[in-house]
This record gives structure tokens, C-alpha cells and sequence, in this order.
């Protein structure tokens, strides 16, 4: 059951709903009453926000592209996929394997306005080899876009993620990790900034197999007119798994009334032997500081901006690939100054 | 300067100010002493704007202009200053970066350019020298880990910076050792001049000897009780507040 299956066989009971425990947030099959043609071929606008980082570009347009990225030690990739057509339906499929250090900068660009986009990924880092994977989803207010990706580590691997989300109709970025121990690090954070309409959703999964593991997850966020955010974040330990080492910290802020964040932090732990923590907070923006910014001078709304923007500068803080993390904290500002 | 007339405010349904006049003119610095409760902090409040107190009475005004009713921003665009009791910490934000906002936003509110980067840097260096500010701080976040007195350092800073026509020193001197006291009440002395006027609020003589005030008042039960010239500050701390507490 996915959108992916529900796009390809133009079956509408494929989509997952309310009833799934893993998309209860996160409905699909009440927001979509009729399949869309499948969108044709179609032409990608500009470079991408990523462009002038990446060694190469690979683009997948309506669902159609290269399925396949072999990244060798010190590459930086630049990975769009881009919808281009109203109101159509696309998947995508892409397989990513990585051999070295490098660095996966994936976007997800909404041209066209109503569409239904989904893209499969598979990412494979071998022993020794580490990825950090930035995803900045870029969707159309009136779109529905998934993004899945399961990736696999290779023992003494490292995988660091940072996905930024604005949000969609519906908008999903999943990612699924089998975690294999062995001295592996993962880093798996996010931020999503939501205002309007949207939904915007980070799901993730890392699933620790083996022992001497390490994951440190931050996620944050600010949702506010009526935007809403979901969070699901699921950590386990399998029996064995001694020695993981887990963290697990969302923080959002809800600058209105009519806004809301639904936050699931799990962790299920099997093991004896393990260090897992995990911090959830939700609140305003703190009123005194507010006042304190106004009494200097600062109107209501850049006050709220600069403390929202302080807020969440922690998860941008903590991408490592320079240009990439001005790339991030240049887009950051823009979604909060945007009305 | 500022003139305030028969202002009463309350703090959800608690009448904290009664009838409260007092009047600054251009130039003058005013001590406002009192005892605990008296609604020192609650007049540097409602002065400034601040969301839960509630004006149910009375005008205050600024050059003339009804402060009333301006948003807190518009207030401090018009030149009015709070160096707070308890300054907030703002995490994330470099000290250097909020008071470059703060001073650009109100430049905008007049009207004014804004001060360029390296315009505001040279200001910046020159006030923290004077301030004995090491300007490495000011690249921290706003006054998070800093100490009570270098929270109140970093209050005259900006204000020093944002050079108000009006500022308000909610008992700036708590917190201080003799030496910062004498480092703030100077960064204080340099901005007096007969454009500028000061309310200080305080507890103790002891920061009026650093800080000369033209006229010292009594607040007490949320009302000005007595007004003289500063050898009423001396007298208060001989006898203390007991005679005006009924």
C-alpha cells in the first residue's frame, strides 16, 4: 500500500489512509478522489537550489530519469526531481550507491501546481563509506508528494541526514535505515517550517540490528497559521544490539492558534546494554523575549522571526557540507520572511 | 519630555498604579525610589508597552505623542528605552546581530538609512570599550551564560547604541559590584544631555551617587507621594519608606 503502487496501477485503494497506523496524520486516500493521468514528458526549469555545489546533476522530471547514482569518494551529487505538469501523477525509482566519502544534495521542486509525485529511493553505503544527504522539498502548496527512501549501512559506514521541508497538500519525506552496529554513526535530523495550508511530515525509521551503533536525531520545526506538521520518529534496538548508543530530540514551535503538530517519538529497545534518550517539546514563541526584541525596536513579526529563525538554526548548524548549510540557512530565512 | 497624568494600570484584576503624574522635562534625570510592591517595575512596564497590563486610566506621553497607544516597537522608535530589571536571554541570536536589528528597525521606523555594517561595527567596538565590554561577547548569543552584571553591562550597551531620547533604568544597579556600578554609571552619565532625559528607578541611594538625579520622587501604593530634590534620596535612606507606606 503507497502512493507509488496507488500511481501505478491508477487503483485508488492502494493509497494509504487514515486507518494505516503509519499515515494516520497523514491521509492520502481522503485527499484524493480520482487518479490523475500519468504525467508526460516534461522539461525541468532552472538548475535546482544546488547547482553551483554539485560535481554533476542528475535529474528526474515527472518521474522520468536516470534510476541509478554511483557516487565515488569526494563527490558532491546534485539529485532534483522535479514535477513539471499540473495535476498529473508521477513515480520515480532511483537506486544510490555510495564509495567514499560524498555528499547527496537532493531536492524536490514543485513546477507545476496539483500534481501527485512520488519517488522510491535506495541508498546502499558501503563499508567505510559515509553520505551526508541534504533533501530540500520545495512542493507546490496544492501538491501531494511523497519521498521513501531505505537506506543500508555497511558496518563502520556513516550516513548524516538533514531534510527540510516546507510542506504540501501532503508532503512526506520517509526514511527508512537498517542500522548494522559495528562502530556505525547515523545522524538523521530535520526542519520543517509550515505555514498556510500545508502538511508537511518527516517519518523516520532506524532500525538498530547490531551493536555499537550510535544515531543522533534532531528535528525542529515551526508551523503556524494553519499548517500542520507531523513528526514520527521510530527508534529500535533489537535484542543484541548492545552498546547503541541512541538520541532522539523534536522541538517545534506553533506561532498560531490554528496550527498543529502531531509528534510520535518511539523507541523500542530490546537490548540491556544501551544509551537512548529521547526530548520532545512543543510551545510558543517565549513572550517576554518577544517584548524584550519590541522594546529595542524590532517590529512584531521580524521579533518573531529572528527568535523562530534562532530556534531552529540548531539543525542547520549541524550539516556539515559548507556551501549546503548556507544553501539551507539562506532557504530557512526565506520561508520564515515569506508572509 | 514625558509627561504622565493620573495613570492607573492594573495586572490582570490587581490595581498596581492609582492616579500616578510625574513629569520629566527635556535634560533632567528623575530617581523614582520606593519600597517593594510600591509599582516601580509595573510604571517601567506600562511605560514600554508590555502585553498584561492594562491602562484604566490616565495619559502618558512622549514629546507630546500618546505612547498609549502606540505598539511597543513604535514606542521604541520614538526614542523610548527599558534597560530591564531582568534583561532576557535571547539564544541563538549574537548579541552583535539583535542590536544591529533593533537599531536598523528603528532607523526604518523614522525613516532614517540604515547604518552600514562596517559603521555599525566602529560604533560597536568604540561603546563596548567604554563599557569595558570584551567585543568577543558581543558575538555570543544575547546575554545567555552572561552574569547578572554583565546582563546589565550589556543593557547600557544598547543603550548606548540606540541613543533614546528616553530611557527608563529599572534598578540597573541590582546585581553590581562597586566596580560595574561606577563602569555603568558612567556609559549612563555619557549619554545625559539636554535632549536626553532619564527615569531611574532603584531601591538605594547608593546608585544616585553615581548617577546625580535633578529631582527624586517616592512612589508608593501606585502613586507619586513626594517629590523633592536629591537630599530626599539621602533622607529615604535615613528613615526609610515607612511614613509614605500607609
Amino acid at each position: 500500500m503507497s502512493l507509488a503502487l496507488a500511481i501505478a496501477t491508477g487503483d485508488l485503494t492502494q493509497l494509504p489512509s487514515r486507518r494505516d497506523e503509519a499515515w494516520r496524520w497523514s491521509d492520502l486516500a481522503g485527499q484524493i478522489l480520482d487518479m490523475p493521468a500519468i504525467s508526460p514528458v516534461g522539461e525541468a526549469e532552472g538548475e535546482g537550489p544546488f547547482a553551483v555545489l554539485a560535481d554533476c546533476t542528475t535529474v528526474v522530471v515527472n518521474g522520468r530519469g536516470a534510476e541509478r547514482i554511483d557516487l565515488l569518494a569526494g563527490q558532491t551529487v546534485a539529485l532534483r526531481f522535479v514535477s513539471s505538469s499540473d495535476g498529473t501523477a508521477h513515480a520515480a525509482q532511483m537506486v544510490v550507491t555510495v564509495r567514499g566519502k560524498a555528499t547527496l544534495l537532493e531536492s524536490y521542486e514543485g513546477q507545476a501546481t496539483g500534481y501527485l509525485a512520488h519517488a522510491g529511493l535506495r541508498i546502499d553505503v558501503s563499508a567505510g563509506a559515509s553520505l551526508e544527504r541534504i533533501v530540500l522539498a520545495a512542493d507546490a502548496a496544492d501538491a501531494i508528494a511523497v519521498s521513501k527512501a531505505d537506506v543500508t549501512l555497511a558496518p563502520g559506514a556513516s550516513f548524516a541526514q538533514t531534510v527540510l521541508i516546507c510542506g504540501a497538500k501532503r508532503q512526506r519525506i520517509e526514511t527508512h535505515l537498517e542500522h548494522p552496529g559495528g562502530g556505525a554513526n547515523v545522524r538523521m535530523d530535520g526542519l520543517y517550517l509550515i505555514s498556510g495550508r500545508r502538511h508537511g511530515d518527516i517519518t523516520t525509521v532506524v532500525d538498530h540490528i547490531a551493536r555499537d551503533g550510535t544515531t543522533n536525531q534532531l528535528i525542529k520545526g515551526m508551523v503556524r497559521d494553519q499548517g500542520r506538521a507531523v513528526f514520527q520518529g521510530k527508534i529500535m534496538v533489537a535484542h543484541g544490539a548492545d552498546g547503541t548508543d541512541a538520541r532522539m530530540g523534536h522541538h517545534a514551535l506553533i506561532l498560531s492558534d490554528r496550527a498543529e503538530v502531531d509528534a510520535k517519538p518511539e523507541l523500542l529497545i530490546f537490548a540491556d546494554d544501551v544509551q537512548c534518550a529521547h526530548g520532545n517539546s512543543i510551545g510558543a514563541l517565549d513572550q517576554a523575549a518577544l517584548f524584550y526584541a519590541r522594546q529595542r525596536g524590532l517590529p512584531l513579526d521580524e521579533a518573531k522571526t529572528m527568535l523562530t529563525a534562532a530556534f531552529v538554526a540548531a539543525v542547520v548548524d549541524r550539516i556539515e557540507h559548507e556551501g549546503a548549510r548556507a544553501i539551507a540557512a539562506a532557504w530557512t530565512a526565506a520561508r520564515l520572511e515569506q508572509g | 519630555m514625558l509627561s504622565i497624568q493620573e495613570l492607573s494600570a492594573s495586572v490582570g484584576e490587581k490595581p498596581i498604579l492609582n492616579g500616578l503624574s510625574l513629569t520629566v522635562p527635556a535634560g533632567e534625570v528623575h530617581a523614582i525610589m520606593g519600597p517593594n510592591g510600591a509599582g516601580k517595575s509595573t510604571l517601567s512596564y506600562v511605560l514600554t508597552g508590555r502585553e498584561g497590563y492594562e491602562v484604566t486610566g490616565g495619559t502618558a506621553t512622549l514629546d507630546g505623542v500618546n505612547l498609549l497607544s502606540l505598539a511597543p516597537e513604535d514606542r521604541a522608535a520614538k526614542g523610548l528605552f527599558l534597560s530591564f530589571q531582568y534583561p532576557l536571554e535571547i539564544p541563538g541570536v549574537p548579541a552583535l546581530t539583535f542590536v544591529r536589528a533593533a537599531l536598523n528597525a528603528q532607523r526604518k521606523a523614522r525613516s532614517e538609512d540604515e547604518l552600514a555594517a562596517p559603521a555599525f561595527l566602529k560604533l560597536a567596538r568604540e561603546k563596548a570599550a567604554a563599557l569595558k565590554i570584551d567585543f568577543d561577547m558581543l558575538k555570543r548569543p544575547l546575554n545567555v551564560g552572561f552574569s547578572g552584571g554583565e546582563k546589565k553591562r550589556m543593557e547600557i550597551l544598547q543603550m548606548a547604541m540606540l541613543e533614546p531620547r528616553f530611557s527608563i533604568l529599572d534598578e540597573t544597579d541590582s546585581g553590581l559590584d562597586i566596580d560595574a556600578l561606577k563602569i555603568v554609571a558612567d556609559g549612563v552619565n555619557a549619554l545625559r544631555g539636554p535632549d536626553r532625559s532619564m527615569l531611574v528607578i532603584t531601591h538605594y541611594q547608593r546608585l544616585l551617587d553615581y548617577i546625580k538625579p535633578d529631582r527624586v520622587s517616592v512612589l508608593a501604593n501606585g502613586r507619586i507621594v513626594a517629590t523633592g530634590g536629591p537630599e530626599l534620596a539621602l533622607e529615604l535612606e535615613k528613615s526609610g519608606y515607612d511614613r509614605y507606606a500607609a
